[in-house]
């Protein structure tokens, strides 16, 4: 492998870098808020957050990805952005994953946390804010981080309809011109296992650690 | 065969914990034998060698004819020789009762199914619970599941049976069923070592008991030992009625 | 808005986009089968007392999780090829998603067996049953029935990342409307089109996979409680 093809790759992780970060910072926030959706008093708004995570969690994100690409057109947008819309799916389905992790999350905060709060008087936007969220949120640490392994990998899926160029995408084009699959699809995977292999141990690590503490 | 079981100078370590020191005692056929102590005093450890759920580290022990300490043991052979019941009745959730005890016979003894079903319909009538035959473990009590457990053993017609402090786990007005099929089975001539808390069941139902403490057999006799106890330490333990 | 809704000219291919969803059904079936009876093998494997087979399965799983199902299918296809093997393209597919499939199955499976209470073993183990026996009546059954929600799970996801096959070739559901893509130029109807359609089998596996549970978990169909 040449220097510039060794830059090539490395170029395209930062891509993958770059679309996985601003995923899971947008994902989150719209993923907290479909969370508290969920949870919400409002019977209606939480058929339509269920509704829309079904919705988002039964859908490939290829076909996401293919949807936020051409859908732009329809308001005369003539050319998309390669990262926004990939950025724009990629957003979209982690908020439906990381809102039902965090529902989960919320819901199994003890009942008797909700009670003990309200019966020191807090409203019920306190009581999630100071109480039931910073407990859930320590819960939800290890299966987010987990989460963010797959957010890693997906990012590979930019390659294909959107044509984002990210690891994937430049490990394809070099494979194209060269035919040389197993270099460049192999360095593609150790570049792939280095970002995502630390996280799972650390997730495992997080489990582990929430587990014996609750014991 | 006379002795049934015999133990000689069994020893048992759970790494550095050595939790029996040199146990001897011997089981005649159709002998009852009540073996208690305090918790750690090795009686369970005793009972789970005799079956080779544990396995021993010096000393001997021969079971229905099997040589536990040497080589080239029919461990299966054995297991079908041997019938235990455990504190936690162990039934498999996923199969009915039927299911349960005619499992060992289909799996082991190679029975057809429908003379396996006859067998587990008849032990299942010994122990009082024919009409449950089709129920889960779930939907019966703890007395019940105990009686199932002790059928399931039954059904392979073993020459001994073991019982691990199988009432320890129920509440008070279960124990009076299981403790009736067990006096029943011993009136019927099976060869019986349980460990047990029920002292008066032990008084009335076991030809001999065995006190152990610290590892070690440490008083043994009749049933009358309970009630004029010869060391200290079995006074002291039939005293607090542990 | 000045866009113009078209669906007819898509929809006018119906007969190609019905090929392409049965084909994604088989390949799908195919691989979620052997897929799962990988994964279990290799649970099994990951309680071995061989050293060397533990680590192995290790290695093996933890390749496959951190890396994306596309690459591996990359590896895998234009790998094969260049070494002169030439494999049909469903078959290659299939491959590449039952290697992904096992490995996400055996953790999930592994969780499964190790839920097995250890006295359920020794009862077992002490009625005579063989070790062999002990796992297939014992533990076999109950664990996959522990897990049944969590597989379904997995397994549906494995359906919508088939998607991904279109990328060398396979003339699934997503390979076919890119073809319907390039004759009609209707882009984003094809791409609606794709979501109902990948909606539906979602659908459609998870209610197989709820009707293949009753029929196989007997207890749980007669007092539909977990267990």
């Amino acid at each position: 492998m040449s220097e510039e093809q060794l830059l090539s790759l490395l170029q395209g992780a930062w891509g993958t870098v770059l679309l996985s970060g601003l995923t899971l910072l947008l994902g989150g926030i719209a993923g907290l808020a479909l969370a508290l959706a969920r949870v919400s008093a409002l019977p209606p708004l939480r058929r339509l957050a269920a509704a829309w995570i079904q919705l988002i969690q039964g859908t490939p994100l290829l076909v996401l990805m293919g949807v936020c690409f051409y859908g732009p057109a329809l308001a005369g947008v003539g050319t998309v952005e390669a990262l926004p819309a990939a950025a724009t799916a990629m957003l979209i389905y982690a908020s439906a994953f990381l809102g039902e992790i965090w529902r989960g999350c919320i819901q199994s905060v003890h009942k008797s946390q909700w009670e003990a709060a309200e019966c020191i008087g807090l409203s019920r936007w306190q009581r999630m804010r100071m109480i039931v969220l910073p407990q859930a949120l320590r819960m939800a640490t290890p299966p987010t981080v987990g989460f963010a392994v797959q957010v890693i990998k997906n990012t590979s899926v930019a390659s294909l309809v959107i044509g984002f160029a990210e690891l994937s995408y430049n490990a394809k084009v070099l494979n194209n011109s060269t035919f040389q699959p197993f270099l460049y699809f192999g360095s593609a995977a150790l570049l792939y296992f280095a970002m995502c292999y630390p996280l799972s141990r650390w997730s495992r690590a997080l489990e582990r650690k929430l587990h014996a503490h609750r014991r | 065969m006379h002795t049934v079981v015999e133990l000689q100078g069994v020893h048992k370590r759970f790494g550095s914990n050595t939790v029996l020191r040199g146990v001897s005692f011997q089981v005649a056929r159709g002998e009852v034998v009540a073996i208690i102590g305090k918790s750690g005093s090795g009686k369970s450890t005793a009972l789970r060698c005799i079956n080779r759920l544990e396995q021993i580290d010096a000393g001997q022990i021969s079971v229905c004819g099997h040589a536990l300490h040497a080589a080239g043991l029919d461990l299966r052979g054995l297991r079908r020789d041997v019938g235990i019941v455990f504190q936690g009745y162990n039934l498999f959730p996923h199969l009915t009762v039927l299911q349960n005890i005619t499992l060992g016979p289909t799996a082991v003894k190679r029975m057809p199914v429908g003379q396996a079903q006859t067998l587990a319909q008849q032990v299942l009538a010994r122990v009082g619970l024919a009409d449950k035959a089709e129920a889960y473990p779930e939907q019966l009590s703890g007395g019940q599941q105990q009686r199932v457990a002790i059928a399931r053993s039954l059904a392979l017609q073993p020459q001994l049976m073991l019982f691990d402090e199988v009432t320890s786990a129920l509440d008070p007005e279960l124990t009076g069923e299981v403790l009736k099929v067990m006096e029943q089975m011993a009136s019927e001539g099976m060869t019986m070592i349980l460990v047990t808390h029920e002292m008066a069941f032990a008084r009335r139902v076991a030809d001999q008991v065995i006190f152990m403490h610290q590892g070690q057999v440490w008083e043994q006799g009749g049933p009358e030992i309970l009630d004029a106890p010869v060391t200290p330490e079995l006074r002291s333990f039939v005293g607090t009625g542990l | 808005m000045h866009y113009e809704f078209d669906f007819a000219s898509v929809a006018a291919h119906w007969p190609l986009l019905l090929q392409g969803a049965w084909t994604t059904v088989q390949l799908s079936f195919l691989a979620t089968l052997l897929g799962f009876v990988l994964g279990a093998a290799c649970a099994v494997a990951r309680g071995s007392r061989y050293g060397w087979l533990r680590a192995a399965v290790s290695g093996y799983v933890e390749l496959i999780r951190n890396t994306p199902l596309l690459i591996q299918c990359y590896f895998l296809i234009f790998g094969l090829s260049s070494v002169g093997v030439t494999m049909p393209i469903m078959a290659g597919a299939t491959l590449a998603l039952v290697i992904n499939i096992g490995a996400y199955s055996c953790e999930i499976v592994r969780a499964g067996l190790e839920s097995i209470h250890h006295g359920q073993l020794e009862a077992a183990s002490c009625l005579g049953l063989s070790p062999a026996q002990v796992f297939w009546h014992v533990v076999l059954l109950p664990a996959v029935e522990r897990v049944w929600p969590a597989l379904t799970s997995q397994f549906v996801l494995m359906m919508l990342a088939s998607s991904i096959l279109s990328s060398v070739g396979a003339e699934e559901l997503l390979g076919v409307a890119n073809r319907v893509q390039s004759d009609t130029f209707r882009n984003f109807e094809v791409f609606l089109l794709l979501w109902a359609a990948y909606l539906a089998l979602a659908c459609l596996m998870r209610a197989g996979f709820w009707l293949l549970g009753q029929l196989v978990f007997t207890r749980r169909r007669k007092l539909g409680t977990p267990l």
